[in-house]
């Protein structure tokens, strides 16, 4: 029984080239921004937003939406490029990504941007908060879904574990997380720098159910939702990515954490997602 | 003499009162309930009531979250653990996006007493007044505890309320209403200003006690509202008295003092004295005790006024 036909596969894949060019666009134009984590994780929002959450872009206050957080808010550029497609904010706002005045900040900023569901930024703030929004929901008996994105980096945070138990505590099977697995960080491999190996086991001794996946494969990413929402506890979907897919240079390598590309990487990295 | 009470009772039983009356409200803890007193109200709204584990990071920004789902959430701990343990959390979960968290910090100052240094918060106005957005009460008895408490939870936006371990005395003279920005007169005066926030006011009243017996004309103020502060008492108290001294269980280092004296500076330069931890970690004792070591009491308060009149 597949929960995703081939056909929407197929469209899921040419939107998340469209959300890599935009990523791509976006860091060029301001010099500045998170590229690789963007570009990794953008297969896990696409599915998301396209498939599987239910939101409506002309009402982001809908109190029955299903709420999407990124912990690791440097990805800026791939939740601003998939909301302003979706259509939260027009299109050309993107092209004021990390300017003054501007209502996309380098990490996001809940009162200002529609559709961004909190403020993130300094790590592990992301799954907390998104505990405390999926235990109130439990309070006023509502039925949404609250995700949000961890980078494997992040959760060397202790705040990640503080919540861990305590999603736990509360039973919060409103709750999924995805943690973006690409072993990479700022200053290296996450096994050199941290070791978070074995992580199933980690999650799992905390109460929560988990499923690993490949997070660039749509209908693993769809199976594994589809599984959690069936839970009785929280759920954490490690989702092994590759930091920097898509564009073949920039693919599994530390560098494209936060550099902007220049003109001539640009141009390569916008051919290469031409021939997709 | 007076009535002794403490202040996170006030806290405590003003959230009882609330709590009835506000069904959106909830209160957090992080296992310091016993001490906080929130279990009162955990006692009477246990379904209202998440005792979050001494996960003070966490707390803090779960209420963030549930604030952003209509709730409000008053975060309970003690004020070190608020301020610098989860000042991370405090700045960019809530003061920044304005998340309407109320933080409900005991055992501040001094007079937390035996616990010593570790935990005698002297720094969180400090902290504090320095995020933007964030508004700062800090009550001078039990019923100006529940005074700041209820209008914390009726004034939207994130507010930082400080409260103390020890019982001190219940004053009177401050019990009209708290009103955000707003100091309250105690005393009009025009040879020399005192300004108390908290607990302090006990000393500063006494002090102007003295002070009249020695024929000088004293005007006290005190100030419940940190962020905003009254900037027209100040400048009123710079210019129609001679000085001012300002008096707080807390650094005199980005606290009340730094407050009046920068405002002071930019509308009519006086001398002010700051009465409060001279820079100092504390140590274990008993509140008076500690009071009297670090330089807190209504004598210090005289001599720094004398000081300033004999400019």
């Amino acid at each position: 029984m597949a929960e995703i036909s081939t056909e929407e596969i197929a469209q899921l894949a040419r939107k998340s080239v469209e959300i890599r060019r935009n990523i791509l666009t976006m860091v060029f134009e301001a010099n500045s921004g998170h590229i690789g984590g963007s570009l990794g994780s953008a297969d896990l929002l696409v599915a998301l937003y396209y498939h599987l959450m239910v939101h409506d872009p002309k009402n982001p206050a809908w109190k029955k939406r299903d709420r999407f957080i990124l912990s690791k808010g440097h990805c800026t550029p791939v939740i601003y490029a998939v909301l302003a497609d979706c259509g939260y904010f027009p299109q050309e706002d993107l092209q004021t990504f990390r300017r003054p005045g501007s209502h996309l900040q380098g990490h996001p900023f809940q009162p200002k941007t529609p559709g961004i569901e909190a403020s993130t930024g300094t790590l592990g703030l992301g799954i907390s908060t998104a505990a405390g929004m999926a235990l109130a929901a439990k309070l006023k008996k509502e039925n949404q879904y609250y995700y949000v994105l961890c980078g494997d980096g992040e959760i060397q945070e202790g705040q990640v574990w503080e919540a861990a138990m305590f999603a736990n505590k509360y039973k919060l099977d409103n709750l999924i997380a995805i943690v973006d697995r690409n072993y990479l960080q700022t200053d290296g491999n996450s096994e050199d720098i941290m070791p978070l190996d074995p992580l199933a086991p980690k999650w799992e001794s905390f109460g929560w159910q988990v499923h690993s996946i490949d997070g660039h494969d749509y209908g693993q990413i769809v199976a594994a939702v589809n599984r959690a929402k069936k839970a009785s506890q929280p759920v954490v979907i490690i989702a092994n990515t590759i930091k920097g897919k898509g564009v073949s240079f920039m693919e599994n390598k530390v560098e494209w954490h936060g550099m902007p590309p220049v003109k001539e990487e640009f141009d390569a990295a916008m051919k290469e997602l031409d021939h997709v | 003499m007076y009535n002794l009470k403490k202040t996170r009772q006030g806290y405590a039983d003003a959230l009882i009162e609330l709590g009835a009356v506000i069904p959106n409200l909830v209160v957090l803890d992080a296992d310091v309930a016993k001490a906080t007193q929130t279990c009162d109200f955990q006692a009477i709204y246990p379904d209202r009531f998440f005792n979050c584990g001494v996960q003070e990071q966490n707390m803090l920004s779960v209420a963030a979250g549930m604030a952003l789902e209509g709730f409000i959430p008053f975060a309970s701990t003690f004020g070190v653990f608020a301020t610098c343990r989860a000042g991370d959390q405090l700045r960019n979960s809530i003061a920044y996006p304005q998340a309407n968290v109320k933080i409900g910090a005991t055992h501040c100052g001094i007079t937390t007493g035996g616990d010593g240094a570790s935990h005698q918060a002297n720094e969180d106005i400090a902290i504090t007044r320095s995020f933007p957005n964030l508004t700062i009460l800090v009550p001078g008895d039990y019923e100006e505890a529940k005074m700041v408490t209820k209008l914390a939870a009726n004034h939207h936006g994130p507010v930082y309320l400080r409260f103390g371990r020890d019982a001190y005395p219940v004053i009177d003279e401050i019990h009209g209403p708290v009103v955000i920005g707003k100091a309250k007169i105690l005393q009009d005066g025009n040879d020399i200003t005192l300004i108390s926030t908290g607990i302090m006011v006990s000393e500063v009243l006494q002090a102007g006690k003295n002070l009249h017996q020695k024929g000088i004309s004293t005007r006290i103020i005190h100030m419940p509202s940190i962020k905003p502060l009254d900037e027209k008492a100040v400048i009123s108290a710079a210019r129609e008295t001679k000085g001012i001294v300002t008096a707080e269980e807390h650094s005199i280092i980005g606290g009340l003092g730094e407050a009046v004296a920068g405002i002071a500076s930019l509308h009519h330069p006086t001398f002010i004295e700051r009465i409060g931890m001279r820079d100092v970690f504390g140590e274990s004792g008993q509140a008076q005790e500690l009071m009297d070591k670090f330089g807190l009491k209504a004598t210090e308060i005289v001599n720094a006024a004398l000081r300033i009149l004999k400019r």
